[in-house]
């Protein structure tokens, strides 16, 4: 039996200790001295938390089928853990080896949201690895990072040697036969670094230099030697079906994970274009994955793994085009076998409906519908396709199948947003409690009608037509919540109405980590070293930590987040080529402030830019 | 068929609790696609009941839960299946087939269980080995039972229905059923308190090898173990 890196008496002494013990099913062994590669991959979250992504564990399959790799698996410890760590000096490890992750020789934290990056450096203070690039030595391990917010790695790139810019799938071979190549020629580190920047996806942030204009904005960005290209390109799998590497068995979990089931991703991408949203941008083009393959992949992992469910993963599972075939095929071959089904973003229509009364308890179950901004106007802006009408239909027809709760997702602080949009939300909500007891006679209600409206603040994001947008100030935004909350409370049926929003500071941090340069790491750095971790658990976050870190580091959140840019302005992920090109997302800034819908990928073509990668919803029907 | 499984949980798998072991098994069952029942309604769960829970820290090489399969297949095919999906640390010893009865599930039947006490490394205290025999001497043993509401003596020594010296270890044949459930730990502590030693967390190893139901008439026990309880079927 493997031996641990934490000895009983600290296991013993600290919450749920199976996090740190490794060994569960499907991890993978391999033996050290047969392999030439030792990658530690990382979330930089808890172990419940990371256990449940899906990029990291189609990562892990795909690095552990080369023989010459062996990938292990490490997240963040516990705040508990994370003291004895530091204080017994104990050097953070791989789950599967148990060997301190210093000695391995990659490194990869995926960046799945901007509220981890300072637990990223705990991670790498805990491996005792220096926490900047350009102290490590040949010894450390290079650390390289990935995921959405790699698409923006500026504010980072003090801490990562490299980054990977998009889709894993396509260059990580080439990247460590390069690095195989390197180590058997008796390259150093920068010799290594020289060689993967000239693959395709790959960035070397210390071969760039930025310079800066008097006003503070970027001036330029540079690459210091001919090996770095000027521009990096998103890697995608343009042949979805050929080149998709699934995963056959996911690694179970010893403790309860927060997605405890099989996900299988039925397709990348989003045909909808809604303004605000990176993902629908940065994942295109859309390429959906053949029914077939999922329906054996279904059974294969469902097997492999023992789940009791199993969740469809897409941006937008209503848009698949084969989702019938796929939903009545698991309801028909699990349901008897008491497997779940989950299906997460789903548009509320009458299939919709049809399915999720045969697989879900009705009584329990809400219904949920983002609308994202309260009146149509806004609606035209973010370009949200959801008109008022399909709402109050979808909720009607609900409500005549037994629904009785609704959820409602909407975010304030959206560009050209109004106090009638503000207000919009709460005459929404009222709309759909009134059709509750339009619709539904007396006889027939079991209860109340229950309408949970939610709102969170709105973050602009890179590669978006909003990445130009300001955001507003804490009291600004309370303000907006307070709008919402009074409006709601002069409505007819507003004791049927609940409403809760998102605290306004996270919001604020995250869009000056979202649109940040390379001067932000300093502050990142800073509120780390003052005990900054878990920012994104509401429990220990400590806004006057990140006060104070910005300033004693002199910089400025107001610059990054309150401030409008113009569409000339050089912008930190500017050198990234994320498909989408300029000219479009400046159209759409443009579209959006003039309340003017962009179609569908389906309906019409826009002219993105994507169709350059020569696969997915750009060539469909077309071949 | 109601099958009653054996299976250890040695190693690294003691940090794992109670409910998730509960959860491992539902999934190894799962893995080795044998025909189990379900209950009814929108979330039907498995049909399963685990005999004594064990806790964090504690090693086992007799625990048992029993559950239900909608077809009669061979206990050894079943303990075979099931031990071929079994993670690092956990192994299926057996298989049994018992009667279907609600008196006789795992958990009710539960009365004795037996477990082997080792010290850790360096926390042996000195002469340990004479005074158990002489703490198992006693004839009875108080003990200050701690309540919300009030503290009490009670004698546990009617409930330790074994206590001997085996090698390096210490066997203890401790009352299991819900009504007289003794911990390992509270015979041990008191054990090292009247040896007038001051307790440190951690200083033994408590591992369970058994667990029995009694098949005596009132006043005599004859303890069965849960496995033997049930037959082999071919």
């Amino acid at each position: 039996m493997r031996k641990l890196a934490l000895d009983d008496e600290i296991l013993l002494k600290v919450d749920k200790a199976a996090r740190y013990i490794g060994g569960e099913v499907n991890s993978v062994m391999k033996d050290p001295s047969r392999v030439d590669i030792r990658f530690a991959m990382c979330f930089p979250d808890v172990y419940e938390i990371g256990m449940s992504n899906l990029g990291m564990m189609i990562l892990y399959n795909m690095f552990n089928k080369r023989e010459d790799v062996w990938c292990e698996r490490l997240y963040s410890p516990w705040t508990d853990l994370d003291r004895v760590m530091r204080e017994k000096k104990i050097p953070l490890f791989a789950l599967e080896s148990q060997n301190p992750v210093r000695n391995f020789d990659f490194l990869g934290i995926t960046l799945g949201y901007e509220m981890c990056y300072t637990n990223v450096l705990q991670i790498l203070d805990l491996s005792q690895i220096p926490l900047l690039a350009r102290d490590r030595g040949e010894e450390f391990p290079l650390v390289i990072g990935g995921g959405a917010c790699a698409y923006n790695p500026e504010p980072l790139t003090d801490f990562f040697d490299l980054f990977y810019i998009g889709e894993g799938e396509t260059s990580y071979d080439a990247f460590f036969d390069a690095y195989k190549e390197n180590k058997a020629a008796g390259g150093s580190r920068k010799d290594f670094l020289l060689k993967a920047a000239q693959i395709p996806g790959i960035y070397v942030p210390s071969l760039y230099e930025v310079s800066y204009k008097e006003d503070g904005t970027i001036s330029s960005m540079t690459p210091k030697c001919p090996q770095a290209p000027a521009r990096i390109q998103k890697q995608v799998v343009t042949d979805i079906e050929q080149n998709y590497r699934a995963i056959e068995k996911p690694v179970v979990p010893h403790i309860k994970a927060t997605q405890d089931r099989v996900t299988l991703e039925i397709q990348r991408g989003c045909i909808r274009g809604c303004r605000f949203c990176q993902a629908g941008m940065i994942y295109r083009p859309t390429r959906e994955r053949n029914v077939e393959t999922l329906k054996a992949s279904a059974k294969e992992m469902l097997l492999n793994t023992g789940h009791e469910e199993i969740s469809l993963s897409s941006l937008s599972s209503s848009d698949y085009t084969q989702l019938k075939e796929l939903v009545e095929f698991l309801i028909e071959e699990f349901q008897g076998k008491a497997v779940n089904i989950s299906l997460p973003s789903l548009r509320i229509d009458a299939f919709a409906l049809d399915v999720m009364g045969k697989v879900q308890d009705i009584k329990k179950s809400s219904l949920t519908f983002a609308p994202e901004a309260g009146s149509q106007r806004l609606r035209d802006v973010i370009n949200k396709g959801l008109t008022e009408e399909v709402i109050l239909k979808g909720a009607a027809e609900a409500f005549h199948g037994g629904w009785n709760k609704v959820k409602l997702y909407f975010m304030l602080g959206l560009p050209t947003e109004t106090e009638e949009d503000m207000k919009g939300i709460a005459h929404l909500a009222e709309k759909i409690a009134k059709t509750y007891y339009e619709e539904v006679p007396k006889e027939k209600r079991s209860s109340k009608v229950q309408v949970n409206v939610s709102t969170s603040f709105f973050v602009p994001k890179p590669f978006t037509p909003f990445q130009w947008a300001g955001m507003f100030s804490e009291e600004d935004f309370i303000a907006k919540a307070k709008v919402v909350k009074e409006e709601i409370r002069a409505q007819l049926n507003q004791r049927s109405i609940r409403y809760s929003w998102h605290e306004p500071d996270v919001t604020i941090l995250e869009g000056f980590l979202a649109r940040g340069d390379r001067r932000c790491g300093a502050v990142i750095q800073k509120a780390y070293e003052k005990g900054a971790l878990y920012d994104a658990w509401s429990e220990s976050f400590q806004y006057s930590i990140w006060k104070e870190a910005f300033e004693e580091t002199g910089v400025d959140i107001d610059f990054y987040t309150l401030r409008e840019r113009s569409t000339d302005e050089v912008l930190p992920w500017d050198f990234i080529d994320a498909g989408v090109t300029k000219e479009f997302l400046v159209r759409e800034w443009k579209n959006a402030r003039e309340e003017r819908v962009t179609p569908n990928c389906r309906q019409r073509c826009s002219g993105c830019g994507v169709k350059t990668y020569g696969g997915g919803v750009c060539f469909e029907g077309k071949n | 068929m109601k099958v009653r499984i054996k299976f250890s949980k040695e190693g690294h798998t003691k940090f794992i609790g109670h409910l998730d072991t509960m959860r491992y098994f539902q999934k190894a069952v799962r893995r080795a696609a044998l025909p189990v029942a379900y209950s009814g309604g929108y979330s039907p769960h498995m049909i399963m009941s685990f005999a004594a829970p064990l806790g964090v820290g504690v090693t086992s090489t007799g625990e048992y839960f029993d559950m239900e399969l909608t077809e009669t297949l061979p206990t050894e095919e079943i303990a075979a299946r099931l031990d071929a999906v079994m993670a690092e640390g956990f192994s299926v010893l057996c298989a049994r087939q018992v009667e279907d009865k609600k008196a006789s599930t795992a958990m009710a039947l539960v009365a004795a269980a037996d477990y082997r006490i080792s010290f850790r490394k360096g926390r042996a205290p000195e002469g340990w080995k004479e005074r158990v025999i002489e703490f198992a001497a006693r004839k009875s043993i108080p003990v200050l039972k701690k309540t919300k509401k009030s503290e009490r003596e009670i004698d546990i020594r009617p409930f330790i229905y074994e206590i001997a010296l085996d090698g390096e270890y210490i066997f203890l044949k401790l009352a299991s059923a819900s009504a007289n459930y003794t911990k390992p730990e509270l015979v041990m502590d008191t054990f090292l308190q009247w040896m007038g030693e001051e307790l440190v967390p951690f200083s033994y190893q408590v591992q369970r090898c058994e667990v029995y139901a009694d098949k005596g008439t009132e006043g005599s026990h004859v303890f069965v173990s849960l496995q033997d309880l049930g037959e082999e079927v071919e």
